[in-house]
């Protein structure tokens, strides 16, 4: 049994973030969630993934966010409690579903979980996604623990259907990716089959119905207000003159500062859940009773705008203060200290510092960058478009393992910025520059948003290679299936998409398919495509050999050693290929046994032939 | 009374994040509060993975630089690397046995000296544990269980507030059936060392 599905109420459980929000879930009754994997929220889908095998409760994969939110949407149309996870970069994505969906509003309830990532351990940028409360005018929490996550999740649903539209859970990665006790409560049955009541009137927004459901809208967001200001989300602790408003993981940093100045009676804390609309009656009774205030709220200064807006509003004098110099930053997490040291400075408090040990004069530790895999086959890939371009070609990236294709020796990244942009900014390049343009996308990615561009590209005539790295899965964020993946082995249907049928499907005339780990055969290939005038592609096709692992009938193959008495150190191996299972040792070069995947990828590079297999050494 | 903080640092693959979560259950059979996070953004693709423990009364997730009173240390440069977040009074429980990352392999960087480096932190905290704890998981039966090796010397340090019972429960409640006997082993072979 999936271990959230545990039927024993009031039982103590440890719980991680991402776990927390799906039991809240399924606690509401939720009977159909889908998602895109993105971190931090990956972990609620996987839940969701397992639960269904084993369940009633739909789960889905789909192509990309704004899919997934169309999906919960239809379902949520017909009356099902929907759940639609995705990271923070993904709610753009969906943002176009989303904002129109708050005209028609739901049914069902549909909560809208969005991850955001404050100092980008795992993204692009650190954007704060509470704006988007004000863009679609639909309702916001933010838990500050994971234990209320799960209570939040319960009500947002509550909330949802009492609006009759969809609400966001906004995390940060440090919810997402946290763990603590968390209660068990009950699990209700789902309701899993609704029905749809026709409405045009209401559902299809044509200017003449919207322009009505705009005046609705207005209308909701005014009584989400009202439910905002007298919301048990929204609390206040304390009674001193000093007051401090805050939201999210803040909150515990906020609190614990306060416990450890000693001085609980001269602060007053207003910690806000329910972050929008923002409480303005509740704010305005909080800072009527202070003398001065201090925002602390990670990204945007989202909460200290609504607190001065506030003021103005209600014509109160008292002294506001959030981001700004030597005050809170708009970049980055906040940790403990941070929070502590900005209290004592705003409140004019004497501060005892953490007093870390002495450092500076240790030897530095060297860096540890991520690196692709030993036997990932998307070095192989860039290997061989480096062999042919090398740096006179232009290359755009995409967003996956493959990005790591960046860093040296391999180099193979000019430019990043989102999903299916790759393929989207390669036309704009090679028009602007009349360079050869090599754009790079993998294969959950071409189906999550390198399909339009690549029509845009053929149907303009655009002149640029796309090669699509074809590892079989969604790699980067725990190996996710996606559109080109057959999951049969699950015992799920055996549907699998062909990228290259897709492909030409999209009118491009010009497709190979290679498997990149052999390496000449590769070579033809990319020569083949890089040859051709107008959109080319080259599928790069080779399991991600962590997935693999994973995958019935899999079979470890044997690794490789190099064969000392033959290598003449040229270290072509070293230099080219840069795979993590090499090191050096007296200045010789070895491969670790234990990380060697077997590719045979860097056997093809030894000019002395001196890279074997272990069993046939053995054998000579 | 406040929290005992714990961090844990490793490479991705020593099992930080079953370690930290041995020691959450622990917590939890004991009826402590507790909360941890964890960080490990591409760790399988060979980075840096922390996890921090907070046993005790709080509401925060996560340790500032001169917070932690446990540093756990998978890796010896690890050690190196997070050594900022200990104070005066800090226990440093530390593997021996390098991994060095592929820059340093490939001799694009050089690997400290980290036997210098320890010896140096010696001194500045109130006790410093090192010992080959690789070897000793090898000992007992699987390189994997270096994470329990570490989780025997954890309790055996007195560093913090949970018997060695407790931990060997969890580790037969809560880890691998197939490990669980190399996983007691190996735990009992950290308690030995420290």
């Amino acid at each position: 049994m999936q271990h959230l599905l545990l039927d024993q109420p009031n039982k103590k459980i440890l719980m991680l973030g991402n776990e927390a929000i799906a039991r809240g879930a399924l606690e509401a009754g939720v009977a159909f969630v889908t998602a895109y994997p993105g971190t931090p929220s990956s972990e609620i889908a996987l839940q969701f993934f397992q639960i269904a095998q084993e369940s009633d409760l739909y789960f889905e994969y789909s192509a990309n966010e704004k899919v997934a939110l169309e999906m919960a949407a239809g379902a949520a149309m017909c009356g099902l409690r929907t759940m639609c996870t995705m990271k923070h970069v993904g709610m753009n994505v969906a943002s176009d579903a989303l904002l129109t969906l708050a005209y028609t509003g739901i049914i069902g309830g549909m909560v809208v979980v969005c991850a955001d990532d404050p100092f980008m351990f795992s993204s692009q940028n650190e954007q704060d996604s509470r704006y988007y409360g004000k863009l679609s005018g639909l309702s916001i929490l933010e838990p500050s623990s994971v234990a209320e996550a799960k209570e939040m999740v319960k009500y947002a649903f509550e909330l949802s259907e009492e609006l009759k539209e969809p609400v966001i859970l906004r995390t940060t990665t440090r919810i997402n990716h946290s763990s603590s006790v968390v209660s068990l409560g009950f699990l209700p049955e789902r309701k899993t089959k609704g029905a749809f009541v026709k409405d045009p009137s209401s559902y299809v927004c044509i200017p003449s119905v919207s322009r009505n459901l705009h005046r609705k809208l207005l209308a909701n967001y005014d009584k989400a207000l009202n439910i905002s200001n007298r919301s048990p989300w929204n609390t206040t602790e304390g009674n001193g003159k000093w007051g401090i408003i805050c939201n999210g993981v803040s909150y515990g940093y906020v609190s614990d500062a306060i416990t450890e100045f000693g001085l609980p009676g001269s602060f007053r804390v207003l910690r806000i859940g329910f972050s929008h609309p923002a409480p303005d009656e509740a704010i305005r009774g909080f800072i009527d009773g202070c003398e001065k205030v201090l925002v602390a709220e990670e990204g945007e200064p989202y909460l200290e705008e609504a607190v001065r807006n506030c003021a103005q509003k209600f014509g109160r004098q008292v002294e506001i203060q959030g981001k700004g110099t030597g005050l809170f930053s708009r970049l980055f997490e906040f940790d403990p200290a941070l929070v502590k040291q900005v209290i004592a400075k705003y409140f004019d408090l004497s501060l005892v510092p953490a007093l870390p040990i002495k450092t500076d004069d240790l030897p530095e530790a060297p860096p540890r960058p991520p690196n692709l895999c030993a036997g990932c086959p998307h070095r192989a890939t860039f290997v061989a478009v480096r062999e042919i371009f090398g740096d006179d070609a232009i290359y755009p990236t995409d967003i996956g393992c493959y990005t790591l294709g960046v860093l040296p020796p391999l180099k193979m990244g000019d430019f990043l910025i989102a999903m299916g942009a790759g393929v989207g900014s390669a036309g704009g390049f090679a028009r602007a520059t009349g360079r050869k343009v090599v754009a790079f996308i993998g294969d959950s990615t071409f189906f999550h948003s390198g399909l339009s561009p690549l029509a845009s590209a053929v149907y303009n005539n655009h002149d640029f290679t796309l090669v699509i790295l074809d590892n079989g899965t969604t790699a980067m964020t725990g190996h996710q299936p996606h559109p080109g993946v057959d999951v049969g082995y699950l015992g799920l249907p055996h549907t699998r998409l062909s990228i290259e049928q897709a492909v030409k499907g999209l009118g491009v005339s010009k497709v190979v398919t290679v498997n990149p780990l052999k390496h000449r055969k590769m070579i033809e290939a990319v020569r083949e495509v890089a040859d051709f005038k107008g959109v080319s592609v080259l599928i790069a096709q080779a399991p991600c050999p962590l997935q693999e692992r994973v995958l019935p009938n899999y079979r470890k193959k044997q690794p490789y050693h190099v064969v000392q008495d033959k290598c003449k150190n040229h270290r072509d191996c070293v230099t080219k290929v840069a795979c993590p299972s090499f090191y050096l040792r007296d200045e010789r070069v070895f491969i670790d046994p234990n990380r060697c995947e077997g590719c045979a990828f860097c056997v093809q590079f030894c000019p002395e032939n001196a890279i074997r297999p272990f069993k046939q050494e053995a054998r000579a | 009374m406040k929290a005992t903080q714990l961090m844990i640092v490793a490479v991705g693959g020593q099992g930080n994040i079953l370690a930290a979560r041995v020691l959450g259950e622990a917590a939890l059979a004991a009826d402590m509060e507790v909360r941890m996070s964890e960080f490990h953004g591409m760790a399988q693709r060979g980075g840096v993975v922390e996890s921090m423990v907070l046993m005790g009364e709080g509401k925060s997730y996560c340790i500032a630089d001169g917070d932690a009173d446990v540093l756990l240390a998978f890796e010896p440069s690890e050690a190196v690397r997070s050594a900022g977040k200990c104070h005066k009074g800090s226990v440093i429980i530390t593997n021996t046995a390098p991994v060095p990352p592929y820059t340093v392999a490939l001799g694009k960087t050089q690997y400290p000296d980290t036997r210098r480096a320890l010896e140096i932190l010696e001194g500045r905290v109130r006790k410093l544990i090192a010992f080959d704890a690789t070897a000793l998981a090898v000992k007992a039966g699987s390189p994997l269980s270096l994470n329990m090796v570490m989780l025997g010397a954890l309790a055996k340090s007195g560093a913090i507030d949970l018997s060695a019972d407790l931990f060997m429960q969890v580790i037969r409640e809560k880890t691998k059936k197939t490990f669980i006997d190399t996983n007691l082993k190996a735990f009992e072979f950290g308690m030995e060392a420290a």
